[in-house]
């Protein structure tokens, strides 16, 4: 029985329209199947990356031993994720990701030494990697003395750009300013609780965050701010204050294992969070793997990834996840800016048509990946992307709910003026 | 910063305070009694303490998840058995490692310092590999969650109570232990004097084990105790291991009496000041005054009377 016995295959026009349909994948592999070959080498590699006629290699560079294999595993994950789904749909300018994995071990000389190893001896084209700001800062006069490109996901303080960096995550008026906004006009909050561990992140963060309450939120003020060493885990004193000053919002930037302490004597001390409001930056569905769901539901907490974002891109995205590392695995804010990371890479490389380091840093600006698992997102001039800011409730089963998005990508705005 | 609120809400609060120094107590006894007697009885300096906790913590993630499993019903009760179960593990895991590992360190005692150092890295990464870098939540019965409403204004964390009951229990054992068995004479005799102990027909090579895998097993409780206060991860044990050697040797490294008196001082300090002031700040005030105070006296608040 042949197709043109079939009585929906009779008009003339339909038949037409389902043979172009047919032929649609096939154009989006125009650039590549048209030129039957990938482009020479020795025209997309002039300053002798590892790159050859088949291959590119790139670095993966965190610590996956140590403290902070906790945080970072995650990223490590997707990023390996990414590679893997490039390189099934044809790769770079028709090579073959390869992969070098370093552990940086939560050390950060460690950190600047494997990434040294990655570009003198390696030569790799591309390395995501980092997670704390410590670290980035070990590796970025590496990057910069050896001119390598760095893909960097952690949401970070700003106040930094570089060539040789892409920072995928947000900076900090991207999560801060848009969720203070958000708690001032909704819960009409007036007086802020500040707490955070004591180090770079949750210093500058929360100077931003005061200087916008204090400045720009009418009649809002600060009762408190308070650091705590990293690892503390007692925090029953602080938890008094806070019931004593009975703040509209507290606001916790609070990072690691304390997090996990802050949380359940939170609950234990009777501060139910589905009526104190709490605003954090700090916990993702990482994190709350480690607190419990049932210890932090009700919390709010603003960044611009949600495991739980309902668009096409992201389910797809949150099942191949899980496909690949496990059911049970949760995906969190920085995870899924890690995955962006070798996409932005990729999309860059093919704009310039090479793989050197200056022509993939001079293309970045204006690159723009719009199957990226948040929405669409862009890179700035200045390295960052223009990213949503958004609110998330989390529920006890450890997802966050999406209670407020940003109508427009919000400017990344690495050293805001006023703020500093 | 006290002009604003009534007595009767300051009332509340210094209550709820003096909770919080007394639930900060409970944590330094209960985490440094194994200490205590592992460095205060036997002289070695078990760096890995943290890691013995946090296998008692992990036994506990274990028990938690299997009744969540197979025994839903009993779920409410699980925690009780989880704490033995963690005692047997951490114990034991302290038997093998000082049959393995310490006993030959025993005239070296600074040795023991970098051994036990090393064992806690590899411990570290068992863990890593065995449960995942990733932090594990461990899920509570619902009776020991949430807050116990004394009057309107003061409400007690009930984890809190038990562990400050559970501290209560264990110290009362422990010194019934040491101080009134037979077996805890053995040890004294042993730390005091090894060869006579010998002599007389006291089996040295046993005490030693028994005694290190007490003071591990002591850790493991602690450390299934805390699962209710903090995280459990495979580096979560470097938390305490810090606040129990100042515990330990701030008290007098080989008193029982001591080590309850500093934790006491430690803690009641930390608190009140961590509420006045700021929690670095606190924090690091109290070290300062620590230091001071141990550059006076270097044997610390209670030590041992021995002829030199």
């Amino acid at each position: 029985m042949s197709d043109e016995q079939k009585p929906g295959l009779r008009s003339p026009l339909r038949r037409k329209l389902l043979m172009g349909m047919a032929a649609l994948p096939a154009i989006s592999m125009l650039p590549r199947a048209s030129f039957a070959e990938a482009p020479a080498t020795s025209a997309v590699n002039t300053t002798g990356l590892a790159v050859t006629d088949s291959e590119v290699t790139v670095g993966i560079l965190h610590s996956v031993t140590g403290t902070m294999a906790i945080s970072e595993t995650g990223s490590v994950e997707a990023e390996k994720l990414a590679i893997e789904q490039i390189n099934a749909a044809g790769g770079v300018l028709g090579r073959k990701i390869k992969f070098i994995q370093e552990d940086g071990a939560s050390d950060w000389p460690t950190f600047a030494e494997k990434a040294k190893k990655l570009l003198v001896n390696d030569k790799c084209a591309a390395v995501m990697g980092c997670w704390t700001s410590a670290s980035r800062k070990a590796v970025l006069p590496v990057f910069e003395q050896y001119n390598g490109m760095l893909y960097y996901p952690t949401f970070y303080e700003g106040l930094e750009q570089s060539k040789n960096v892409i920072y995928t995550g947000q900076e900090a008026t991207q999560q801060i300013i848009a969720g203070l906004d958000w708690v001032n006009k909704t819960k009409g909050a007036k007086t802020f609780y500040l707490l955070g561990s004591d180090y770079i992140w949750p210093r500058t963060s929360n100077k931003i965050a005061r200087k916008h309450i204090e400045g720009h939120l009418a009649g809002a003020k600060i009762v408190g701010e308070e650091y705590f060493p990293l690892g503390h885990t007692q925090f029953n004193s602080v938890i008094n204050k806070i019931k004593l000053t009975k703040p509209d919002v507290i606001y916790a930037i609070i990072v690691g294992g304390s997090n996990v302490a802050f949380y359940k004597q939170l609950k234990a001390a009777g501060i139910d969070l589905s009526k104190q409001t709490l605003l954090t930056i700090s916990v993702t569905e990482d994190e709350i793997d480690g607190i419990g769901g049932e210890n932090i539901a009700g919390a709010y907490a603003c960044m611009k990834y949600f495991q739980s974002l309902d668009n096409p891109n992201n389910k797809a995205f949150v099942s191949a996840f899980k496909k690949m590392w496990g059911e049970k695995t949760v995906i969190g804010d920085v995870t899924q800016a890690a995955y962006l990371g070798p996409w932005l890479w990729k999309l860059t490389v093919e704009k310039a048509g090479s793989f050197d380091i200056d022509k993939v840093a001079a293309a970045s600006p204006g690159v723009e990946f719009k199957g990226a698992p948040e929405g669409n997102v862009r890179i700035h001039e200045n390295h960052h992307l223009w990213s949503k800011t958004r609110v998330g409730r989390a529920k006890a089963d450890g997802q966050y709910e999406l209670i407020y998005e940003t109508a427009d990508l919000v400017e990344p705005d690495p050293f805001p003026k006023g703020y500093q | 910063m006290f002009g604003d609120y009534s007595l009767s809400d300051l009332g509340a609060i210094f209550a709820m305070q003096g909770f919080a120094g007394l639930i900060l107590f409970s944590v330094y006894v209960l985490m440094a009694l194994g200490l205590a007697i592992i460095f205060g009885q036997m002289g070695v300096i078990n760096m890995a303490h943290g890691e013995f906790m946090i296998l008692g913590a992990y036994v506990t993630w274990m028990t938690s998840s299997a009744f969540q499993q197979y025994l839903p019903s009993l779920f409410p009760g699980y925690f009780f058995l989880a704490m033995s179960l963690a005692f047997i593990a951490s114990g034991a895991l302290g038997m093998l490692v000082e049959w393995a590992l310490i006993r030959h360190l025993y005239k070296r005692p600074l040795d023991t310092l970098l051994a036990t150092w090393g064992l806690s890295l590899i411990l570290q990464q068992a863990y890593r590999s065995v449960f995942g870098a990733r932090e594990v939540g461990v899920e509570l019965p619902e009776w020991m969650m949430g807050s116990w409403q004394a009057t309107d204004a003061i409400q007690i964390p009930i984890n809190g109570m038990f562990v400050m009951g559970l501290t209560v229990l264990i110290t009362i054992v422990v010194a019934y232990v040491l101080f009134w068995s037979r077996w805890g004479r053995q040890v004294r005799a042993v730390v005091q004097n090894r060869v006579m102990a010998g002599a007389v027909g006291i089996n040295t090579e046993k005490v030693d084990r028994y005694t290190f895998g007490l003071g591990c097993g002591i850790a493991g409780i602690a450390g299934s105790a805390f699962t209710m206060i903090g995280s459990t991860g495979p580096t979560a044990g470097q938390l305490y291991i810090v606040d129990t050697f100042l515990v330990v040797v701030f008290g007098g490294a080989a008193s029982l009496v001591g080590t309850i008196a500093s934790a006491f001082t430690i803690s009641q300090a930390q608190s009140t000041m961590e509420f006045f002031l700021s929690g670095s700040m606190a924090k690091v005030l109290t070290l300062l005054a620590i230091v001071a105070i141990l550059m006076v006296r270097p044997q610390g608040l209670f030590a041992l009377k021995v002829r030199k």
